[in-house]
């Protein structure tokens, strides 16, 4: 997943023509910024190659060459090279895992984005949910494993459980913060012109704190990866996280490495596809900053 | 205190907008338990139709004084009625334009002014026609598709005046509303609501610490002093009537006569250094 930084700078409404000095800076920018991978790539294949010994014990001896990681990728994704019980299966694993993910980080959001807002602007409601919700914050996910695994059980209701659960907080903890930094202005400015107190939540508070709640939103998701492995390597069979765990009962690192890149991307396209979809909603209004 | 109406003007809009405020107080409670008196013994009449003007210097009051009629924040003792109905709230009825504007950032010019008539329940097209119509009012039908953000202050200062309007008021409340204007678009703007006002008829209570303002713009100018920081509670030290034509020569006799008056009466217990 990609540093939730801005939405703001992620989120520009309209882009501006590009000039051919524009265009020169950015193929420099994209030219930097694929330095150090290939570099990376270049160190792990060597590394392999005259079996270094790194910090923290890592024998890259035992790492598969990217070669082949290459390689195991592309039959996991569309099949024809090694023709195994993974060839190709790479959209079905993702289809469960993308499922999970959303489906788990929807339910979260359909209560936090209420609840936050509410207890941002309500001291009543704060008061209410503020101690609970904060004794409960500290606890990890994994923490939580042995007993989900207890009271729900082994499979996909566990994981979907675990992913809303953890995704819950930061969404709420972004709409407070974002609820309360309504300027009182436009309240004030809301209420003299006849808006109703549900009006004022849903025509002024959630439009001005749109930025601080996609911003909950975008960590949400990326936590929602990370929990979806921890609960896939959990008695799920379908998955990449169960790719992931599978992979490391029969020893394949390579089909390891490539689940792991597959959970990557699959994080880095979901936070785009969040954007894009909060772009598509806003259409490109200005937002308070 | 005197009354003194006006050249007899009646409401357009045929609602009485008549404000009656009486024995207002208002406290505040400190942060070290103590309760500090920001305001005592406020009494003011204003007919309906009539432009009043509230000056005095920083802490006087004089924006409590409009917050409360607004609705905005609670008198602490006293009886507040506009049109003979005791505040309790905000209102449409009682339009609030700020120094600061206070429009909607995400909604455009047109949908800024639109806003107030659509939270009042009417329909999309018969709001965007009012948003049309005080667009025009207002001089800004060009940027009706323009956000907030990409107009100068005079200009959403003219789109906040417009979205109170299309609702209509009763009563419209300006706080210090010139204040953060240059000069130039400060007077543009006067000129501007003396026509408004002359259109509308809506009662208007307009807060600044612009002597000149006030005379230029009010039938009455009511002169506030004190305030915590002057260990004296804010109070109504004068209503001056404004005896003056229509069209006002900021540069008369008569202008200035009142002017010194009125700045007299604002510094004094006032200490400068």
């Amino acid at each position: 997943m990609s540093a939730p930084g801005s939405v703001l700078s992620a989120v520009r409404p309209r882009r501006a023509p590009v000039r051919p000095e524009a265009r020169r800076a950015a193929a420099r920018t994209a030219l930097l910024g694929t330095l150090l991978p290939v570099l990376a790539v270049l160190i792990w294949h060597w590394g392999i190659v005259f079996e270094w010994q790194l910090p923290f014990g890592i024998r890259m001896a035992f790492l598969p060459y990217p070669g082949d990681v290459a390689l195991t990728l592309w039959d996991f994704a569309f099949g024809g090279i090694k023709n195994d019980a993974f060839s190709g299966e790479l959209w079905i694993h993702l289809a469960a895992s993308a499922g999970r993910v959303f489906s788990g980080f929807l339910i979260a959001a359909a209560i936090a984005v209420p609840l936050g807002i509410l207890m941002g602007r309500y001291r009543a409601v704060n008061a209410l949910f503020d101690p609970a919700i904060n004794l409960l914050r500290p606890i990890p996910a994994t923490a939580w494993v042995p007993l989900v695994l207890l009271i729900i059980g082994i499979g996909d209701q566990a994981t979907l459980f675990l992913i809303a659960l953890s995704a819950f907080f930061p969404i709420v903890l972004g709409a407070i913060s974002g609820s309360r930094q309504v300027p009182q202005r436009l309240i004030e400015g809301a209420q003299m012109l006849g808006t109703s107190r549900a009006g004022v939540i849903t025509k002024v508070v959630l439009p001005a704190s749109a930025p601080a709640i996609v911003n909950g939103l975008r960590i949400s998701l990326g936590l929602a990866w990370v929990v979806l492995v921890l609960g896939e390597t959990v008695g799920v069979r379908v998955g990449l996280g169960a790719t992931i765990s599978l992979a490391r009962d029969i020893v394949r690192t390579d089909l390891i490495v490539v689940g792991m890149i597959c959970i990557g991307a699959a994080g880095f396209l979901s936070d785009r596809l969040l954007i894009w979809a909060f772009r598509l909603l806003s259409r490109g209004r200005p937002l308070i900053k | 205190m005197t009354l003194s109406s006006p050249t007899s003007v009646s409401s357009s809009t045929g609602r009485m907008a008549d404000i009656s405020v009486a024995g207002l107080a208002k406290h505040y409670d400190a942060t070290d338990g103590s309760t500090v008196i920001a305001m005592t013994d406020v009494s003011l009449t204003v007919a309906s139709g009539e432009f009043v003007a509230v000056v005095g210097a920083s802490g006087c009051g004089k924006s409590t004084l409009l917050r409360i009629l607004a609705g905005f924040e609670r008198a602490s003792a006293g009886t507040v009625l506009v049109g003979g109905v005791a505040v309790a709230g905000p209102s449409s009825d009682r339009g609030v334009v700020f120094q600061d504007y206070g429009l909607f950032p995400w909604l455009t010019t047109r949908e800024n002014v639109a806003f107030g008539p659509r939270q009042r329940g009417v329909d999309r097209k018969a709001a965007a026609a009012l948003s049309e119509r005080f667009l025009h009012t207002v001089g800004l039908a060009m940027v009706a598709d323009k956000y907030p953000g990409e107009l100068s202050g005079g200009m959403q200062q003219r789109v906040a005046i417009a979205r109170v309007l299309a609702n209509n008021p009763a009563l419209l409340l300006m706080d210090e509303p010139f204040g953060a204007l240059d000069a130039l678009t400060r007077s543009d703007l006067q000129i501007e609501l003396r026509r408004i006002h002359r259109q509308t008829q809506t009662t208007v209570l307009f807060v600044t610490h612009s002597i000149e303002e006030a005379i230029f713009l009010a039938d009455r100018v009511v002169v506030m002093t004190g305030g915590a920081a002057h260990g004296v509670p804010g109070h109504i030290r004068a209503i001056v009537p404004v005896h003056l034509p229509a069209e006002r020569d900021v540069n008369s006799h008569e202008f200035n006569e009142i002017k010194r008056e009125i700045s007299a009466m604002v510094h004094e217990g006032v200490d400068y250094v």
